[in-house]
C-alpha cells in the first residue's frame, strides 16, 4: 500500500477510501478478495477454538478451558442474559456468543501484523450480520411472542405517552425499530473499524513518507508518526473488543426489548 | 464486485458505505456455519458443564450438610450417654457410702455383742472357779481344822452331831468376813 501511495510521485497523497479497496488476491478476473478469506478465517478460527476447547470438558477445568469459558460466560451472563433475561435468555445464548467471538476475530484482524486489515471496516460484513441475522431474529421472536398487531402496537406505541403525541412518536418509533436499528448496528461497528485502520494507515504511511521523501531536517520526524502509530494500536485494540462487545449487546438488547412485554 | 465497480466508474474511487454483494453472501454464510458449530457443539456442552458442576457442588454440599447432621446427632447421644453415667455414678456412690455406713455399724454392733458375750463368758468361768475353790477350801478346811484340833484337845470329837455344829459355826463366822473382805475388794 505504500507503494501504491509513493508511486503517485513525490507529493504525499493522503491514504483514504480507496485503500480499503484492496481487489482480488488471485490476481486480476478472479473473485475473492482479502477480506473475504479473512471474514472466512475468522470463522473456522472461532469455530475451531471452541470445539477444541469443548472436547473433553473438566469439571475442574485447564487452563485452556477456564480461557474459553471465560468467554463463553461473558457472551452468555454478561450480554445474553443481562440483557435478554434470565428466563428466555437460553435460546439466544449461541447467536450472542457467535456474534462477539465473530466480530472480535474480525477486528483484531486489524492489528494481527501482516494481516492488518479489520474486517468489518468493510460495510458489507456487519450489515450482513445486523441485518439479514439480528434484524429478522429480533422481529420474529417479538411477533411470535406478541402476535403481529400486538407486537407492532407495542414497538410503536409506547406505553404512557400520551395520545396527542402519538401521531409524532408513532413514526419515530417505527423508523427506529424497524429501518434505524439495524442500519445504526452495522454502521457503528464499520465506522470505528474504517477510522481507525485510516488513522493507523496515515500515520504509518506518513512516518514513511517523512523518513524516506522529506528533506533531511524533517526525517526524524518520522519517529513521531511511528510512534503515534504504534499508541494508535493499542488504542484500536481497545476499540475493536470494545465495537465487538457493542454489537453484541446492542444485538441481546434489541432482542430482550423485542421479548419484553412492558415497552 | 458489481457495485464497486459501478462507483469506481462513477466516482474514481470506491464509496465505503456502499455494500459489496458478495461481502455480504459470504459475511453472512461464514456467520450463519460458526453459528451452526457453536449451537450444536459448542453450547450445549457448556450447558452440560455447568450442569454436572451445579450438581456436583450442590450433591457435596448435601452431603456435608447430611454429615455435619449426622455429627450433631451422634454428638447429642454421646452428651445423653455422659449424663446418663455421671447420675449412674453418682448413684452408686452414694449407694456404696451408705452401705458401707451399714456395714460398719453392723460390724461396730457384731464387735460389741462380742465383747460383751467374752465379758460375760469369763464373768461366768470366774464365777465358777470361785465356787469350786471355795468348795475345796471348805472341804479342806474343815478336815484341817477338826484334825488340828483333836491334836490340840486330845480326844477325838467323837460326836458327829456336835463335830458338824462346830465346823459349820466356824465356817459361817469365816464366810461372812470373807464376803465382807470381797465386797470391799470389788
Amino acid at each position: 500500500m505504500g507503494a501504491l501511495v509513493l508511486a503517485q510521485g513525490d507529493e504525499f497523497v493522503a491514504p483514504g477510501a480507496k485503500d480499503f479497496n484492496l481487489g482480488p488476491i488471485f490476481g486480476e478476473g478472479t473473485f475473492v478478495t482479502k477480506p473475504m478469506v479473512l471474514a472466512v478465517l475468522a470463522a473456522v478460527i472461532v469455530g475451531a477454538f471452541f470445539l477444541l476447547a469443548t472436547r473433553n470438558l473438566k469439571i475442574v477445568p485447564t487452563r485452556f478451558q477456564f480461557a474459553a469459558e471465560s468467554i463463553y460466560d461473558f457472551g452468555r451472563n454478561n450480554i445474553a442474559r443481562e440483557q435478554i433475561g434470565a428466563k428466555d435468555f437460553r435460546p439466544f445464548v449461541p447467536l450472542i456468543l457467535a456474534l462477539f467471538s465473530f466480530i472480535l476475530v474480525n477486528n483484531i484482524f486489524g492489528i494481527i501484523p501482516v494481516i492488518q486489515f479489520p474486517v468489518m471496516s468493510h460495510i458489507g460484513f456487519p450489515l450482513a450480520l445486523s441485518v439479514l441475522v439480528v434484524y429478522p431474529v429480533y422481529h420474529y421472536v417479538g411477533f411470535k411472542r406478541h402476535g403481529f398487531v400486538g407486537y407492532l402496537k407495542k414497538e410503536t406505541v409506547p406505553a404512557g405517552a400520551p395520545g396527542f403525541i402519538l401521531p409524532l412518536l408513532t413514526p419515530i418509533e417505527f423508523l427506529q425499530k424497524f429501518l434505524i436499528n439495524p442500519v445504526t448496528l452495522a454502521l457503528r461497528v464499520f465506522a470505528a473499524m474504517f477510522a481507525g485502520h485510516l488513522l493507523l494507515l496515515v500515520f504509518t504511511l506518513g512516518g514513511e513518507y517523512l523518513l524516506l521523501e522529506a528533506s533531511a531536517a524533517l526525517k526524524p520526524v518520522s519517529v513521531v508518526s511511528f510512534a503515534f502509530a504504534i499508541i494508535l494500536t493499542f488504542l484500536e485494540a481497545l476499540i475493536q473488543v470494545l465495537q465487538a462487545y457493542i454489537f453484541a449487546l446492542l444485538s441481546a438488547n434489541y432482542i430482550g426489548a423485542a421479548l419484553a412485554s412492558e415497552h | 464486485m458489481l457495485n464497486t465497480q459501478l462507483v469506481l466508474a462513477a466516482e474514481g474511487a470506491p464509496n465505503p458505505v456502499v455494500p459489496h454483494i458478495s461481502e455480504i453472501i459470504l459475511g453472512f454464510v461464514a456467520f450463519l456455519l460458526l453459528l451452526w458449530v457453536l449451537r450444536k457443539f459448542a453450547v450445549p456442552r457448556f450447558e452440560k458443564l455447568y450442569e454436572e458442576r451445579t450438581a456436583k457442588i450442590e450433591g457435596g454440599i448435601e452431603k456435608a450438610e447430611k454429615a455435619q447432621a449426622e455429627a450433631e446427632q451422634a454428638l447429642e447421644q454421646y452428651k445423653a450417654q455422659l449424663a446418663e453415667a455421671r447420675t449412674e455414678a453418682a448413684k452408686i456412690r452414694d449407694d456404696a457410702r451408705l452401705e458401707a455406713e451399714q456395714i460398719k455399724e453392723e460390724l461396730r454392733a457384731d464387735a460389741q455383742e462380742e465383747a460383751r458375750r467374752i465379758v460375760a463368758q469369763g464373768e461366768a468361768q470366774l464365777q465358777a472357779q470361785r465356787a469350786q475353790i471355795v468348795a475345796e477350801l471348805r472341804a479342806e478346811l474343815g478336815r484341817n481344822s477338826i484334825e488340828l484340833a483333836s491334836r490340840i484337845v486330845g480326844e477325838a470329837l467323837e460326836d458327829e452331831a456336835r463335830r458338824r455344829g462346830t465346823v459349820d459355826r466356824f465356817l459361817a463366822e469365816l464366810e461372812a468376813s470373807g464376803n465382807g473382805a470381797a465386797g470391799a475388794r470389788n
